[in-house]
């Protein structure tokens, strides 16, 4: 039986959001792409288009806490029904990426949103269908910084290790719903936010992202149980 | 009763067995234990939409809409309500000024409409067309629309406190809200005890308009959706005699609605203007998840359907007694004839969910 497969991605327009659309988009799955700049986010999903790919872009701020249920309607709306919601935007918040002494608790509530409440909000809205169908993967897009402590990754670090135990948590809630969570550090890609954090790093030493998000297509394809963590760089090696 | 006017709160349940008329009480959460293996439980997934909004008029007034009931693509019946807010008693709220067809809306900055034709029930019912998408006119909501809401809650209502568990397309101008009991945990305890759940998409409209003339008129027609594994989940349900079980008024009205105007139950999309009261007799649904409805109120007779009017009447007053709380962040009743399988059916956990395959296969 073949059917529809659908997927969501926040941060959809850059990076491995665009990278994990088109790879997700050759494998047969409908898209809705989230970011918060319209133009880059309609320009990336043209080239979707072009590439035979349906993809439906739709503005939205995982920051603003009013945008979640926003986005989860007009993906509904647009897709009918969601297999796989991958949250994959994140801030660093402010640059450079300063100490914990230094850092604005409020700025740090900003990355909280964007990287941890966001994500909240958008399965809770996203969730419930897939409850109903009994059936659907929920992605956490993860960091080897949610494990090291690194100088200056105070909040996005705090963020991303708090994102990796929610989802923990909320695949031990809804053991044998057919929900599955899933955790996957990427690795270092060569991306604007990499550049943005490390920008004295070596672009040529740094993993593709188009190379990252196939690894993680086949990731999600296979029977991996809810509440794990995968560093894809390890699965890159192994494989 | 009172209001309820705040989240969170433990909800609590009344269960009315229609044959002993007896109605117990309970919390929320316990509402498994009155449910067995073999029954089906039928959930709107509809969405709560952020359906009332302000429009200015090219006179420079500004009026109140709220969406009723969808006609096409990007085209509404809208009511107009005049100056005022939510807070104030929609019956009291003064009349709008008279909107002519033809009239160009102005909606926040970037959306604009024009008023196609005025409804023959009432100045106040017009029909509109948004110069958008379906999308941008969705768009345009979300970011200048409220949730509908009526005076007797104390404070502005996030939309978030309005949506169901399980929402998805954003259909609902006012939330479906027995829907509400229906929490993660709930359907999980449900599945737990072989309790099949089935869903569909119902566009639950507005409850009150604040004109008695045309209130008689409520509900207009509304749309539904109703998936072909519910219409399997459903008839797989009655011929093993197990009780089918509405979660809300919308869903009695789209599964019966459907018998009703198409002489069976068939998936698909379709329009319903069937009216329930108490001389209605039900066909596929047994039992019903409600809130708590006053006698006299149009749901209560429509409630009569599924129990005699006396110990729905018996239950109310049961639940008043305790302290129950209605409205939409109220509790719940369910109203459900006792099961006619006395063990319950033994079924694997997993057979409501036999027509999905995981995203890896």
């Amino acid at each position: 039986m073949t059917r529809d497969r659908n997927a969501v991605i926040t941060g959809g327009s850059k990076g491995l959001g665009r990278a994990l659309a088109f790879a997700l988009g050759k494998e047969g799955y409908k898209l809705a792409i989230i970011a918060r700049n319209p133009e880059e986010l309609a320009s990336t999903a043209t080239e979707l288009l072009n590439a035979g790919i349906e993809a439906h872009a739709i503005p939205g701020d995982l920051g603003n806490p009013s945008d979640a249920l926003r986005i989860a309607a007009l993906a509904h709306q647009h897709l009918g029904h969601i297999d796989l919601l991958i949250h994959n935007a994140s801030t660093l918040g402010p640059l450079p990426m300063p100490a914990l002494a230094d850092l604005d608790t409020e700025d740090f509530l900003q990355v909280l949103q964007v990287n941890l409440l966001g994500p909240h909000r958008l399965t809770r809205a996203v969730g419930g269908t897939m409850l109903l169908r009994g059936s659907g993967t929920i992605l956490h897009i993860s960091s080897d910084a949610a494990t090291s402590p690194y100088k200056g990754w105070g909040a996005y670090s705090a963020a991303k290790i708090a994102l990796d135990h929610m989802g923990r948590i909320w695949a031990e809630e809804t053991k044998g719903s057919g929900l599955r969570f899933l955790s996957i550090d990427p690795g270092e890609m060569n991306t604007q936010m990499h550049a943005d954090a490390v920008p004295e790093a070596d672009p040529t030493a740094l993993a593709d992202p188009s190379e990252v998000a196939s690894q993680i297509a086949v990731l999600l394809a296979s029977q991996i149980p809810s509440g794990s963590r995968i560093e894809a760089s390890s699965a890159r090696a192994r494989s | 009763m009172k209001a309820a006017t705040n989240l969170p709160r433990r909800q609590q349940l009344i269960a009315l067995d229609t044959k002993s008329a007896t109605p117990s009480s309970d919390r929320a959460s316990q509402l498994a234990t009155y449910l067995q293996s073999g029954d089906l439980v039928v959930v709107n997934d509809a969405a709560t939409l952020p359906a009332a909004f302000q429009a200015s008029t090219p006179d420079g007034k500004t009026i109140e809409l709220r969406l009723v009931q969808r006609r096409a693509e990007s085209e509404w019946l809208c009511l107009a309500l005049g100056p005022g807010t939510w807070r104030d008693d929609t019956d009291q709220r003064e009349a709008p000024p008279a909107i002519a067809p033809a009239t160009h809306l102005r909606i926040g900055d970037a959306l604009t409409a024009h008023v196609i034709d005025v409804s023959a029930l009432s100045p106040r019912l017009l029909r509109i067309r948004f110069h958008a998408t379906e999308v941008e006119l969705l768009s345009a909501l979300y970011r200048h629309g409220t949730p509908i809401q009526y005076s007797y809650q104390s404070r502005a209502l996030p939309l978030s406190w309005l949506q169901s568990p399980y929402a998805g397309r954003p259909w609902a101008v006012e939330m479906p809200s027995a829907g509400r009991a229906m929490t993660w945990e709930t359907i999980r305890r449900l599945r737990a005890r072989g309790v099949q759940i089935a869903r569909l998409t119902h566009s639950a409209g507005v409850s009150a308009t604040g004109l008695p003339q045309l209130d008689a008129y409520l509900p207009l027609q509304e749309h539904y959706d109703i998936p072909s594994e519910t219409v399997d989940a459903v008839t797989a349900c009655r011929a093993r005699k197990g009780r089918v079980i509405a979660v809300g008024t919308s869903v009695v009205r789209a599964l019966e609605g459907c018998v009703h105007e198409r002489g069976q139950l068939l998936p698909g999309e379709g329009d319903t203007q069937l009216v329930l009261d108490e001389s209605f007799v039900p066909v596929v649904v047994d039992g019903v998840l409600a809130g708590l409805h006053a006698p006299g109120e149009s749901h209560f007779r429509l409630l009569s359907a599924f129990a005699d009017p006396k110990s729905l009447e018996k239950a109310w007053n049961c639940a008043e007694h305790l302290g129950f709380q209605n409205h939409e962040l109220g509790d719940v009743m369910l109203i459900a004839p006792p099961a006619l399988l006395t063990q319950g059916i033994v079924m694997s956990p997993m057979t409501d969910a036999l027509t999905s395959i995981g995203v890896s296969e």
